[in-house]
Formats: C-alpha cells, sequence, structure tokens
C-alpha cells in the first residue's frame, strides 16, 4: 500500500462537457509511468484530478491505499513550464527551499537544515553556482532542473511531472531522466505527461494511453503497440525509432 | 525641513498625522507588493473605490466608518468573484462592473448624508484632520495586517507564486485570496484620512512595482517598498502642512516620481542602466 496508485471509474467534466471518461488503472511499486495522448486528451487534467485540484464527478483515487488529502505532503507535483511566473522576485536557492515548506506546515520557518537540504538537491541537478540568480535568469532546461530539484527537496514519495521536457536543452533532459529512474530504483512512482514519442520506449516502465477516456495501461510493451496508439492519436502510427527522425 | 522637525515636536495635531502617514505607508507597501505580484492591481483600485458607500451608511448610523468600509470592500471582493466564476466575463470587466457601481452608490449616500466638503475629504484625504480615534483605528489595522504578513509569509509567498503549487500543497487558496481582499479593505480604511479612497492604489502599486525593479527576493521587495510608502507619506504630509495642499494626491504624486527614479537607474532593470551597458559593450566591440 505505500507506493501505489489507484485510479477507479474516474470521470471529469467542464462546463457539462465530459473531459475525462471512465478512468481506470493501478500501479503498485516504484515505477516510471509515462502518460501519452494527444493534445487535448486530458493528460493534464488527469495529474490535476489525482493532485485533487478540480472536481471530479466520479470515480476513486487512492494514492497509498488514501485520499489525496490524506498524502499531500508525500506528492510532489511539477507544473508546465509555461505556467510559472519567471519575473517573480525569487533566487533559485529560494525556488528549492519551497519545497521543504509542506513539511514544515504553518508558523514555522525554514531553518538551517533545511536550506542544507535545498543546497544538496540543487547539486544533485548541477545548478549550485546559480543558487543566487533570479529564476528567470536562467534557460529553459535550467529552470526544469531546478523545479526538479524543488521536487527532491520535499522527499516526497509520488513524483507527478506536467510534460517536464517541453522546450529543454538535450544535457537537461538527460540528466532529469537519470534522476527521476533514481527515484524509481528507490521505490518511487513518478508520473509524466510526456508527449515525445521517440522517448517512450527508453524513458518509462508503464504507460497510460488516454484520448477524452482510456484507451490502454499497462507496460510500455503492452501499451506501445500501432493498434493502440492508432485508436489514440487518430492517425496511421508505427512505433518510432529513435535512431530516425520523426516524431 | 528643520522647521517642520520643530513643528513636529510642537503640534499635537502634526504628531497624530505623522504617525498615521507613516502607518499608511508600511502597510500599503507591504500589502501593495502581494497586489502587484498576483497582478491585482485593479482589484485594489476597485476595492478602494467601493469602500465609499460602507463610510457614507456608517456617517448615516453614526458608527464608525471602519464597519460600512469593510462590510461593502469584502462584499465588492465577492461580488467579483462570483461575476467571474459564474460567467464568462473576463476578471478586469467584471471588476469595472462591480466597483463603478459601489463608488457611483457611494457618491449618492455621501451627498445626500453630508456636506461636499466631507466628500472631498474622503476621495482625497486630508492627513492634517487626522483625529485620536482615526490614528488608533490605522494603528490597530497597522498591526493586523504586519502581523497576518509575518505569521503566514510562506503560505503568501507560495500562492502569490504559484496557485497550482500551492493548492497541489493543500494550501486553499480561495480563503488566501479573500483573506488578502479582506487586508486590502483594511488598508484603504486606514488610508481614508492620509490619501483618500481615489489615490490609494498609488500607494499600493508604485512604491511595491519601484521596489519589485530593485530586487530579486520577496521580503527585501517588502522592505523597500514599506519604505518608499513611508517616505512617499512623510513627504505627502510636509507639502500638506507647509503649502496647504490636499495630501492625497500629493503622496500620489511622490511615489509615482520613486517609481520613475527606480525605473530609469536600477541596476538590474533600469533603462537608463540598461542603455549605458549597453552603449559600453558597443564600444567594447568596436574595439576589438
Amino acid at each position: 500500500m505505500e507506493h501505489s496508485i489507484e485510479v477507479k471509474n474516474l470521470n471529469i467534466s467542464y462546463d457539462g462537457f465530459r473531459v475525462l471518461k471512465n478512468m481506470e488503472f493501478s500501479f503498485q511499486e516504484g515505477t516510471l509511468i509515462g502518460v501519452l495522448g494527444p493534445n487535448g486528451a486530458g493528460k493534464s487534467t488527469l495529474i490535476k484530478a489525482m493532485l485533487g485540484l478540480i472536481h471530479k464527478d466520479s470515480g476513486t483515487i487512492k494514492i497509498a491505499g488514501e485520499d489525496v488529502d490524506q498524502v499531500r505532503k508525500k506528492i510532489a507535483y511539477v507544473p508546465q513550464r509555461s505556467h510559472i511566473d519567471w519575473d517573480f522576485p525569487i533566487t533559485v536557492k529560494d525556488t528549492v527551499l519551497l519545497g521543504t515548506y509542506p513539511k514544515l506546515g504553518l508558523f514555522r520557518r525554514p531553518k538551517k537544515e533545511d536550506k542544507e537540504r535545498a543546497m544538496e538537491c540543487l547539486e544533485k541537478v548541477g545548478m549550485t553556482d546559480y543558487a543566487h540568480k533570479q529564476i528567470g535568469e536562467l534557460s529553459g532546461g535550467q529552470q526544469q532542473r531546478v523545479f526538479l530539484a524543488r521536487a527532491l527537496a520535499q522527499e516526497s514519495e509520488f513524483f507527478f511531472l506536467d510534460e517536464p521536457f517541453v522546450g529543454i536543452d538535450v544535457s537537461s533532459e538527460e540528466m532529469m531522466i537519470r534522476i527521476l529512474k533514481d527515484l524509481r530504483d528507490e521505490g518511487k512512482i513518478v508520473l509524466i505527461v510526456h508527449h515525445d514519442l521517440l522517448k517512450v520506449e527508453g524513458y518509462f516502465d508503464h504507460l497510460i494511453l488516454l484520448n477524452k477516456e482510456l484507451i490502454k495501461y499497462g507496460t510500455v510493451k503492452e501499451v506501445f503497440q500501432p493498434k493502440y496508439m492508432e485508436v489514440a492519436y487518430q492517425r496511421p502510427f508505427s512505433i518510432p525509432k529513435e535512431t530516425e527522425d520523426q516524431a | 525641513m528643520i522647521e517642520f522637525i520643530n513643528d513636529l515636536m510642537t503640534y499635537n495635531v502634526l504628531q497624530k498625522a505623522f504617525i498615521t502617514s507613516v502607518m499608511v505607508g508600511i502597510i500599503c507597501g507591504v500589502i501593495g507588493c502581494f497586489i502587484v505580484l498576483r497582478g491585482l492591481a485593479l482589484m485594489g483600485d476597485a476595492i478602494s473605490h467601493a469602500v465609499l458607500p460602507g463610510v457614507a451608511v456608517s456617517y448615516m448610523l453614526g458608527i464608525s466608518y471602519f464597519y460600512g468600509a469593510v462590510v461593502t470592500g469584502v462584499l465588492t471582493a465577492f461580488g467579483i468573484g462570483l461575476i467571474q466564476q459564474n460567467s464568462r466575463v473576463k476578471s478586469d470587466a467584471s471588476i469595472g462592473i462591480v466597483f463603478s457601481a459601489f463608488f457611483a452608490l457611494g457618491i449618492i449616500l455621501i451627498s445626500k448624508a453630508k456636506s461636499a466638503t466631507d466628500l472631498t475629504q474622503i476621495l482625497f484625504g486630508n492627513v492634517l484632520f487626522v483625529r485620536n480615534s482615526d490614528m488608533w483605528i490605522t494603528l490597530i489595522i497597522g498591526t493586523i495586517i504586519l502581523l497576518t504578513v509575518i505569521l503566514f509569509y510562506k503560505e503568501l509567498l507560495v500562492s502569490s507564486f504559484d496557485e497550482t503549487m500551492a493548492a497541489a500543497y493543500g494550501l486553499p487558496t480561495r480563503v488566501i485570496h479573500y483573506v488578502l481582499m479582506f487586508l486590502l479593505t483594511l488598508v484603504t480604511v486606514a488610508s481614508l484620512q492620509t490619501v483618500g479612497v481615489i489615490l490609494v492604489v498609488s500607494m499600493l502599486i508604485a512604491p511595491a512595482s519601484a521596489a519589485y525593479l530593485l530586487t530579486n527576493r520577496l521580503h527585501i521587495m517588502i522592505v523597500l517598498s514599506a519604505t518608499f510608502g513611508t517616505l512617499a507619506s512623510i513627504i505627502g504630509l510636509y507639502f500638506s502642512f507647509h503649502y496647504n495642499l490636499p495630501s492625497g494626491p500629493v503622496i500620489a504624486l511622490a511615489t509615482t516620481s520613486i517609481f520613475i527614479i527606480s525605473f530609469l537607474f536600477s541596476p538590474k532593470q533600469g533603462v537608463f542602466i540598461r542603455r549605458m551597458k549597453i552603449r559600453k559593450q558597443q564600444k567594447a566591440n568596436q574595439l576589438s
């Protein structure tokens, strides 16, 4: 139960329009899960629902066997980069320090050990030299690494990342996926909304394939097949080879 | 200036005005930072205007204007939220609809209840008319605001930076929004005598924006903004006292001047400094 995600019969609608229908899947143990589907398939909606951020019409979501509200502190969330205010007056180090806030609760200030923890996480993503820069001064890849460091500082068991690799450099992406794989090896569940179909086989253990409803979930081998991908993307599909230059 | 300090020592009225102005400068600067960072400048303008009918009704009932102002201020915040959440009308439009209605109502009520001089005072402030009760209201409100910001600094920081992240942390983001709107109402009430409802917005936005251009850290921004607000208040008081000018407009011009200085000369963001750096770079390029 410690590391499990279970979604049953999840239905969500906006203004009377169904955006997610009958979502259902469950995962146990440390695994790296990719959430795949075309634009507007409801991938971000799914993540937000799992974080308890949007109202669901019906269904249950259990994380570590409990309702989200009971286990919030164990879930680290990295929002889409485009949703962050990069002009906000905050330094890299202070951004990472935000990760320690849920644990602190009300009224308590981050102490020396929290700051040290933040610096350790910054070191893991290779951003120590930028600790005192304002977050808007960084490149896209560096920004995303800082937000991963913030998630690491939260010392979570579950990591939800929304399109973390969009518009970032190759070396940042490689570094991030290596860290995320390490988390998986420590037994944590990492869930990533993803759209680059080239990297699917190299990155993930499991997939959730959706387009407004669940198409298929399971291991990459089970899901990443033309017959399911064609249903999701509604176009002919061949499994891409990483060496080829097509998406 | 020395003369001013002398007068400050001598006249009780001036002392009350001074204490009130300084407190108003501080709290406007502090709350202004959150208003600016959350993109709520227009909301600040709206709530300060919407306090007017509350003040008028309080006059009629013979109670402290504090109560009425808080009620209409909070009603406005909820009214705007209601329109936004239940229709496709955009946020700036719903703000415009609600606050102009409240402001219009306020003007009609005030002109029925009291003479025109009172209206001018509420609209534009007259710091030299600060009564004991005004000073105490301002000091109490100031204490509430500073304590709230200090105690909930972390929560205000996270939710201003990223609402979704704050919600994922389990923070009640909507409650935080309305608490901030409540604090904003309190600030407006506290500022009634010094700047008046129409120009409170300049005290909220200009010092915070000037500070925003000078630092990359929120707590420093807050301290700077409070300092600028205080400076503007004192300048306002000085001119108001010596040249018999309404304090609100003088304060508003002072905050604008502070902003312009920061806008031009901020070491990192300043227009002037950036130009100089570019020119230096160009020269270096020519030489090499």
